[in-house]
């Protein structure tokens, strides 16, 4: 898809003529065998299709533009495809984009997921998926978004974009914003299938490891997340339940990224899960190094979200009173999170009535039903004693 | 290559600048301009009148009519326009930032359509 897309300096045409490519080959193979290089197979028929069609559809410009195409005509090998890929992922997260468009791009057209399951996931009508991507997709050729990689000057800006987008496609995964399933496995699969294919494209960028490495020691969490359906926080957690394999991963990306000694956001995210990872039991989680690590995150990404989860390692090392203070001073009263990480300093500081006050704020906010499920259940048990 | 309208952004009712501010833009917005030209990506640039300066006409049975002021009273207003021809979006994004810059207000970025001749 990417080869074609810098051939042919269109999306769409791009797609049909792989489709194109696809359904021949599933007609062929079956008698004459699999060729030596599918993948080139495919990229060459893609290619000759879309010529086909651009020859037969011409006006009098497409047909010489189709005529510079085949002047332009290079060798088409797999190795590009590496690079392609690579611009591919740029141009779905250009900037200019929206992020709901850049989600749906990335998803689509270097995703293993079709237009119905990244409508199914992100709960919206196939249709109105189906519009925004197509929209994007007009937006790109009418603009003139370049399919490259950027400048080196522009590039860290624009890594964070294409970063940012698989973080978020990992977190409506792992901790759906709203909806019935806590978990939607998918999701947290694709975005990790996304991050490894980036820090293919990209070893040299430590951030790049970092967010694989965010991502797998997170997910290695995800089935004992939940029981029976239930949210069960990490301090209660069965650890025997963690993907050992999924951690190890992961801890050793960490070591490949301590070793470029290029310290950011996604590094140091993923240092605090390593710690906790590295805890055979809550108790004995090493609070100290994890207050540290939001300590290092507040100088170099400074945000209210990052500010309230450094508030729950004071707490966890004894400073409750102090936690709440800091909690009081962020201000972010539309989420829920910070509702409920207020409540349950309250009640580890004996203000029961408040906590109850504090749970049901949280409850109000919060928008997927089995947090709210798990914060209805805290509330309950505070009320009963 | 392709071309871009760099139009700059202002709200409705927003007060100029002090002179010696808007002086200062003045120049910074000359000097994107020179740095444009040198580069051969500019094709045109003008400041505009306000609004209230406009007058529209309307083809109405048979008829053009006209009247005083803009077509649609609008929040945001354009106060200049900028063209620039270069190869894609990023190389319009470029110059538009030096001119986010060099006027402190909000710049929108809009390709115009092609036509191939």
């Amino acid at each position: 898809m990417a080869v074609i897309t810098r051939f042919l300096g269109d999306i769409s045409l791009a797609e049909e003529a792989v489709q194109e490519a696809f359904a021949t080959a599933l007609a062929r193979w079956p008698q004459s065998g699999i060729p030596p290089s599918p993948a080139g197979w495919i990229i060459t028929t893609a290619r000759n299709k879309a010529l086909d069609r651009l020859r037969k559809e011409a006006t009098r410009s497409e047909r010489q533009y189709a005529a510079q195409l085949l002047i332009e005509e290079e060798q088409l090998e797999e190795h590009d495809v590496h690079d392609d890929r690579l611009r591919m992922i740029f141009t779905c997260c250009h900037p200019a984009l929206a992020p709901d468009a850049q989600v749906a791009l990335t998803l689509r057209l270097l995703g293993g997921l079709s237009t119905e399951e990244i409508a199914r996931a992100f709960l919206v009508p196939p249709a109105t998926l189906a519009q925004r991507i197509s929209r994007a997709k007009a937006k790109i050729r009418d603009t003139g978004i370049p399919y490259r990689v950027p400048e080196a000057t522009d590039l860290p800006a624009r890594l964070r974009t294409v970063l940012a987008v698989v973080y978020l496609i990992f977190n409506e995964g792992y901790s759906a914003a709203s909806g019935d399933e806590l978990l939607r496995g998918e999701l947290c699969d694709e975005a990790i299938r996304l991050g490894r294919l980036l820090g293919a494209l990209m070893p040299g960028e430590p951030e790049v490891l970092g967010l694989l490495a965010l991502m797998l020691l997170i997910d290695a969490r995800r089935d004992a997340r939940t029981v029976g359906g239930d949210l069960v926080r990490l301090a209660e957690q069965d650890r025997e339940r963690w993907d050992e394999s999924k951690l190890e991963e992961g801890r050793a990306l960490m070591r490949d990224c301590l070793a470029q000694n290029r310290p950011g956001p996604y590094q140091l995210q993923a240092a605090i899960n390593a710690v906790h990872s590295d805890a055979s039991s809550a108790a004995r989680t090493d609070w100290r190094q994890i207050l540290e690590l939001y300590d290092q995150l507040m100088v170099i990404a400074p945000s209210l979200v990052v500010a309230l989860n450094r508030a729950v390692a004071v707490a966890e090392m004894g400073g409750a009173d102090r936690a709440l203070q800091l909690v009081d001073a962020i201000d972010l009263p539309q989420y829920y999170l910070l509702h409920a990480v207020r409540a349950d300093l309250l009640r580890r500081l004996g203000r029961t009535a408040d906590a109850a006050f504090a749970y049901q704020i949280a409850l109000e906010k919060c928008e997927n039903a089995k947090e709210r499920e798990f914060l209805a259940r805290q509330y309950q048990s505070l009320t009963r004693n | 290559m392709k071309q871009y309208l760099l139009s700059v952004c202002y709200q409705a009712g927003s007060t100029q600048p002090a002179p010696e501010a808007l002086g200062k833009i003045m120049s910074d917005v000359m000097a994107v301009r020179k740095e444009m030209q040198t580069a051969g990506a500019w094709v045109f640039s003008g400041g505009l009148h306000p609004p209230s300066s406009s007058t529209v006409l309307r083809h109405q049975n048979g008829e053009v009519v006209l009247t005083d002021g803009p077509f649609v009273e609008s929040k945001e207003q354009i106060g200049g326009i900028t063209i620039v021809q270069v190869a894609d979006l990023d190389a319009a994004l470029d110059w538009a930032r030096k001119l986010a810059r060099a006027t402190a207000t909000p710049i929108e970025v809009r390709p115009f359509m092609e036509h191939r001749s």
